[in-house]
Formats: C-alpha cells, sequence, structure tokens
C-alpha cells in the first residue's frame, strides 16, 4: 500500500535532520535542500544512503541527481539545458517539480532547486 | 608522508568490518601539546579526539577499500557523528571496530565503536561512536578528474595491512 504523503514526509523529515545537522521544523516542504538546508555535494549521497534505508528502497544513480541529461551534449547547450533537455528532465523525474529549473535551466544549479516535498514524491513513487 | 593512526588490524572481514588498535603513547609528541600544563593545572597529555576520528577514518577507510580489492581512490566525505564519552591517555590500547552500513559504486557509510583497553587489567571502557561517509572520488557527481594513481592506498598502508597478516 502507497505510504501516505504526511507519513512519508515525517520520515524525510527525520532522515534530512540528522544527515544535514539542521532542526526538524527547518525541514519545511518548501525548503531547498542546498538552499534552505545548506546541502553540499556529498550531502546527496548520504540522502541517498538514508532514504534507502528508511524506506527500505533502492535508488539507482540518476533517479534523484540527472548527471546523464544534464552532462549529456544532445540536452544541454554549453551551461544551459536546451527544450529537448527540459522533456527528457521531466520524463526521468516525473516526481520533481521542474517549473522553477525551467525557468533557470543552468545545469550546474540544478541541485539548488531540489526541495523537500520533491524527495518526499520520490519516495511515495517508490514506495507505490 | 603521512601519518598512520592505527598500530595493527585485528580483524579484516571483506566489504563487512575491520577492527584495528593503536597504543596511545608518551613518546608521541602530539600529546605533549594536547593538553600542557598550566599555571593552575598539570600537563593532560591525551590522544586528541579529532586524531581519534582520523584513526577511525584509516580503520573504516581500509575496510572500504578492501571491499573493491583496493581499485578505487577512497576519501573521508563526511562525519556523520563523533560524540565522545572518555578520553585516551597514553598507556592505554584504542580498539577502532568498523562496520559497513552501505557501499556502492558511489562511494560507503560506515558505523564505528571505539574502545580504550587497559592493558593492566584487560578491562574495556566505551570511548566514543564515529559514522562516517567516504566517496570513490574518481566516481564523483560533479565529473572532476584526479591523478590516475592510486594515491590513498600507498605503501605505507599496504605494509600495514601486510604486516597485520592480511
Amino acid at each position: 500500500m502507497a505510504m501516505s504523503n504526511e507519513e512519508a514526509f515525517k520520515k524525510v523529515q527525520v532522515e534530512l535532520s540528522a544527515a544535514l545537522g539542521v532542526d526538524e521544523e527547518e525541514v519545511t516542504p518548501e525548503a531547498t535542500l542546498v538552499g534552505d538546508l545548506g546541502a553540499e555535494s556529498i550531502d546527496f549521497l548520504d540522502i541517498v544512503f538514508r532514504l534507502e534505508k528508511a524506506f527500505s528502497i533502492k535508488v539507482n544513480q540518476g533517479e534523484l541527481f540527472p548527471e546523464s541529461v544534464l552532462n549529456n551534449p544532445q540536452f544541454v547547450q554549453g551551461d544551459k539545458v536546451t527544450d529537448g533537455g527540459m522533456a527528457e528532465l521531466r520524463k526521468v523525474l516525473p516526481y520533481i517539480d521542474l517549473d522553477a529549473f525551467d525557468k533557470n535551466r543552468n545545469k550546474n544549479e540544478f541541485p539548488n532547486f531540489i526541495k523537500v516535498s520533491d524527495l518526499v514524491a520520490f519516495v511515495q513513487s517508490k514506495t507505490a | 608522508m603521512r601519518w598512520i593512526w592505527i598500530d595493527r588490524i585485528l580483524e579484516l572481514e571483506k566489504g563487512k568490518r575491520c577492527v584495528a588498535i593503536k597504543n596511545v603513547s608518551l613518546a608521541e609528541e602530539v600529546l605533549h601539546d594536547h593538553f600542557p600544563a598550566t599555571a593552575t593545572r598539570p600537563a593532560m597529555p591525551v590522544l586528541p579526539n579529532t586524531l581519534i576520528i582520523e584513526g577511525m577514518a584509516q580503520t573504516a577507510g581500509i575496510m572500504v577499500g578492501h571491499a573493491y580489492d583496493f581499485s578505487e581512490k577512497v576519501i573521508l566525505a563526511k562525519v556523520g557523528r563523533a560524540a565522545f564519552t572518555d578520553a585516551a591517555w597514553p598507556g592505554y590500547t584504542i580498539r577502532y571496530s568498523a562496520t559497513m552500513d552501505r557501499i556502492d559504486a558511489t562511494g560507503a557509510s560506515t558505523t564505528g565503536v571505539v574502545e580504550r583497553i587497559n592493558p593492566a587489567d584487560a578491562s574495556i571502557v566505551p570511548l566514543a561512536h564515529i559514522d562516517l561517509m567516504f566517496s570513490h572520488i574518481d566516481k564523483n557527481r560533479a565529473g572532476l578528474e584526479f591523478p590516475e594513481h592510486n594515491f590513498v592506498f600507498t605503501d605505507q598502508f599496504m605494509n600495514l595491512i601486510r604486516q597485520s597478516g592480511f
């Protein structure tokens, strides 16, 4: 049975609080991992490990952080993700809200757009 | 040159566990600076907690490297937890027990227990819990490139492993 949004959020909140050393109250659905919660690149590996353990799921490389798209010259020109790249991102990351990133499109800034609610939607899709 | 902060490996179970010891000695200069005497109290030489974290990083790092036959460059990426409940005095033995939590192509996470053994009566006191994360840096997400030779598992480390009988 799929996990409720609230149930998934509570667990994500606990894991992010532990991984990033922030108070659970700071982990709101709208908080961005990098900007609001101070995540650095190595924290993403930590977060993936913790989510796998907490939700008994397996996260494959690229499922949450789409290097395969962002480093593919077919989808990126200079540092800008092309229209085709955006379509590909929406296809491989259906659980992530990409509207804000669509306005920016700088591939290096992609991690800055991941929000807590995206992680919740991701684990829900994995446990459904 | 690199400081090795473990003396001997006691157990090395592939991809699962590594146990190492270090004998804390007054011959180590660092103890005399940590902490020297002040006007109001005598010297308190103890092994600095930062170096205890390094000892665990070396113990767990060997376990992580050994899991892939030392083909990866294993770099300490994050100290998830380092909680100390006691101090490492000279004349005692510090035992590091590292356990693999998870390992994949990109890196590993480990949990670790540090204990202080008293050689006088073999009594054991818990000293710290240290949980770490390691990155296989050639597989970093940023796609950065590093030198080809394995600068992590140098001869110094490999000799330590061999001398310990593994």
